[in-house]
């Protein structure tokens, strides 16, 4: 499975995310520059965290006008899937690929440790090889993490079932006590924990592997049933 | 040359915890009869000819500037060469 790791100035967790793909799950990764034009022939994309642009104007308000995003929005559209973790996922939001916005923690606190998410749909191509209602420990590491949508957009993440994961003691405000969302279509997932970050024991959890382990299992349906 | 203001400001109803801090700072000093205190952005624009100006502005501000999930914008727009 060949994953992409978009690489915009200023991401930091481009390098975990490379090693989660490359090493962990053992698959094919290459770091894509965002100025390339072109994302296409990939069977995921990742997008990283960090502080791309430094968060001038709104966390990920300047990558998602970058030349990579033009791609990303086709890509996404295809249904290639898609995953954007802390910045990653801000600037999924920000590109329009995901309802809602991430505001400060209401503590106004940068947080950094380890989370219990509960697994609220196992039934994404993301989650299939976690339990319902698992509860799985994430580490986060964010300062704008704070999920705010309206009360409609609220409604139809639940009508639809596009929470994937919440947080079991909610830590930076957000609604719902949401970690997770996906879109409709089901192959866009944005989460502000980081499950690459844990991928091997030694990094002390590995309940993130499995997300990753998800994908390639789907994947590889896919790939058996259109061969 | 032509100046734009653009202020931008956090909706109504979507939580302002800079806004509630620098409130709690105030009651702190001793200044009473503040209820509320939300903080926002002043962006200044220069453009060197008006030509379709505020069309122009509204679709910077709706596509960049603010996010509309979240935020409000208002701008003013002032000419601002000599006479």
């Amino acid at each position: 499975m060949r994953f992409a790791v978009v690489v915009f100035p200023g991401s930091n967790c481009d390098r975990d995310m490379y090693h989660a793909a490359k090493d962990a799950l053992g698959e094919e990764a290459t770091l894509v520059w965002y100025q390339e034009e072109s994302l296409a022939g990939y069977d995921a994309i990742l997008i990283p965290g960090g502080f791309s642009y430094g968060d001038y104007l709104r966390c990920g308000a300047m990558a998602s006008t970058s030349p990579i995003v033009r791609s990303l929005r086709e890509e996404a559209e295809n249904g290639t899937p898609i995953l954007g973790v802390c910045n990653g996922f801000q600037i999924l939001l920000e590109a329009g690929l995901l309802p809602g916005a991430l505001l400060r923690n209401k503590q106004l606190k940068f947080l950094c440790h380890y989370e219990t998410l509960i697994v609220q749909n196992n039934q994404t191509q993301f989650t299939s090889l976690y339990e319902e209602n698992e509860a799985i420990q994430i580490p986060i590491a964010h300062g704008e993490g704070n999920y705010y949508c309206d009360d409609e957009t609220l409604q139809q993440l639940k009508r639809n079932n596009q929470i994937v994961f919440t947080y079991q003691n909610n830590p930076n405000g957000s609604v719902s006590d949401i970690a997770g969302i996906i879109n409709e279509q089901g192959n866009v997932l944005g989460m502000m924990p980081h499950p690459e970050r844990a991928t091997e024991s030694i990094l002390g959890s590995e309940d993130g592997l499995k997300l990753f382990k998800s994908m390639l299992v789907n994947w590889r349906d896919q790939y058996a049933k259109n061969a | 040359m032509i100046n734009v203001n653009v202020h931008i400001t956090l909706k109504e109803g979507v939580l302002d915890p800079e806004g509630k801090a620098i409130e709690g700072s105030l009651h702190n000093l001793g200044y009473e009869g503040i209820e509320d205190v939300r903080v926002g952005k002043l962006i200044n624009l220069t453009f060197d000819n008006s030509d379709r100006i505020e069309e122009k502005v509204e679709e910077i501000c709706r596509k960049l500037l603010a996010n509309p999930v979240i935020e409000n914008y208002t701008y003013t727009i002032e000419d601002g060469v000599a006479k």
